[in-house]
């Protein structure tokens, strides 16, 4: 297990992402409310993120992990409360919207790469046509983060042609190209066979050595302990807990907590 | 008098399946033009827009064509215009097959995985983007077969144009039918004819199937 000060940023990798602007809020989530319709899915979330923090949600299955996520890039609209990237409110107007769309990274469970482009395609589309960057320029770019992930020999493949740990570094890769401030990763290691896993959660751990700040839902513990600064634990769209992992982990005061710990760690 | 069929009456029929084959092409552009509006205007964010495609494409799926090429034909006579049958005809059966292939492109698009909006979303990309990178090349590929087969049936249904007074290749076959009363030998060369039209193309979306049928991941 890696102690925190271990993780301080690497400077000047190849492929670094963004230094954090410590302490500076990069998120905030002030009494959110989102209904499926008639279904409440989440409630009363406060959640503020400061630059370079790495969050691990958890919680059971429908518990609004990815609606929490979701919310932050719009993929999902909350109906109420205010959420904030960056300064910029998510769903104030279409501009606000496009510009937390690029400044927020996100990585599925299913990859969600784009099967008909080639890995180095995948990844220069979004530079090229939201931020307008030039092709050559944004090839280099790619393969700086294809590098980063440890597959620039797989940049001519297809998707379909690649492992699943393989599509997902190719995922992260293409959502670092649009060099983003914070990274939102929705059970990115679930859709994967065992022994894929660690490849993933590798990349992640870098990222977050490098200062990337980053909200993970994952169930994988030994990742948010190693990683995390702060857990988050989730039930019925509220957010029940929080803390240090040290202290969610050894201490964890809430009974459904506790419950939930129990399972997962226990099997 | 009755004619003999002959080399000149076969000829005949044979010089009418360009006006099948021109009828036909200038159906499925048109067809192609209005389906893929149909086709995005079904898909679209907004309920109003899905609203008006829909009952466009249930007014065009409901009602047979016959009647469509009827109104149209003696409708633009009524309102004044005198219209020529291949106009009519191209007409209707334009804004016939923008109803069908708009339903099949629908599908084609609607078969896309999730996955691919929200991934293209999340990057920041715009509907336009969105459609034309992501989700339309996508849906192409499973929209060859389909539409070839839609193909097959226009190119048949280009028929229903002789009722409306369109010499193309049906209407010339009861031409020489009036002429030499022999319906059994004109109307199954006239058939024939419309076989070896269609079934390459047939042919051609079953290979098209096998080859795109699934989303490749
Ligand atoms: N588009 C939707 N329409 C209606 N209900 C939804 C929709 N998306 C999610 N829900 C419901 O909202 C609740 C929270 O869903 P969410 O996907 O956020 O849970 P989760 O914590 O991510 O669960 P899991 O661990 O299974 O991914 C669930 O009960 C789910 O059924
Ligand atoms: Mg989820």
């Amino acid at each position: 297990m890696t102690s925190p000060a271990s993780l301080s940023p690497a400077s000047g990798a190849a492929g670094s992402v963004r230094p954090p602007e410590s302490g500076a809020v990069m998120i905030r989530m002030e009494k959110v409310e989102k209904w499926y319709g008639t279904y409440h899915a989440l409630q009363d979330i406060n959640l503020t993120v400061t630059a370079g923090e790495r969050i691990v949600i958890c919680g059971p299955s429908g518990s609004g992990k990815s609606t929490l996520i979701r919310c932050i890039n719009a993929l999902e609209h909350h109906q109420g409360g205010r959420i904030e990237v960056d300064g910029t409110e998510v769903g104030a107007s279409s501009k606000g919207l496009d510009k937390v769309r690029a400044e927020v990274g996100m990585v599925f469970q299913s990859f969600n790469l784009f099967p008909h482009l080639t890995v180095l395609q995948n990844c220069t589309l979004a530079p090229r046509k939201v931020r307008g960057i030039a092709p050559k320029e944004a090839e280099a770019i790619a393969m700086k983060y294809l590098e980063r992930v440890r597959i620039p020999e797989q940049a001519n493949k297809y998707p379909g042609q690649l492992s699943g740990g393989q599509q997902q570094r190719v995922a992260i890769a293409r959502a670092l190209c649009m060099n983003p401030k914070v990274m939102l990763f929705d059970e990115p290691t679930s859709a994967l066979d065992p022994e894929m896993v660690k490849e993933v959660l590798d990349t992640m751990i870098s990222l977050a050595q490098d200062g990337m700040t980053m909200i993970c839902v994952t169930h994988e513990m030994g990742f948010a302990r190693q990683v995390a600064d702060r857990v988050i634990f989730m039930d019925k769209g509220e957010i029940v807990e929080q803390g240090p992992p040290e202290t969610f982990f050894a201490n964890p005061a809430n009974e459904r907590t506790r419950t939930f710990l129990g399972q997962i760690l226990h099997h | 008098m009755i004619r003999q069929f002959t080399s000149a009456e076969f000829l005949f029929l044979l010089m009418a399946v360009r006006w099948t084959l021109l009828l036909s092409a200038i159906a499925f552009v048109g067809g192609a033009l209005g389906g893929v509006l149909v086709a995005l205007a079904r898909t679209s964010p907004y309920a109003w827009l899905r609203a008006v495609a829909g009952t466009y494409i249930q007014i065009f799926q409901g009602t047979p064509l016959l009647m469509q090429l009827f109104l149209v034909f003696f409708g633009a006579t009524m309102l004044g215009g005198g219209i020529d049958p291949l106009t009519a005809a191209a007409i209707g059966l334009t804004l016939n097959g923008a109803a069908f292939l708009g339903e099949i492109w629908r599908g084609c698009i609607q078969a896309i995985p999730k996955g691919q909006w929200e991934a293209s979303t999340a990057l920041g990309l715009h509907y336009v983007t969105r459609m034309r990178e992501i989700i339309l090349p996508q849906a192409a590929k499973i929209a060859v077969a389909p539409t070839v087969g839609f193909l097959v049936l226009l190119v048949k249904s280009t028929s229903l144009a002789s009722i409306i007074g369109f010499v193309e290749l049906t209407r010339a076959g009861q031409i020489v039918n009036n002429a030499t009363f022999r319906p059994f030998l004109v109307f199954g060369i006239v058939a024939a004819i419309y076989f070896v039209l269609c079934w390459p193309l047939s042919l051609y979306s079953r290979h098209l199937e096998k080859k795109f049928g699934t989303v490749s991941r």
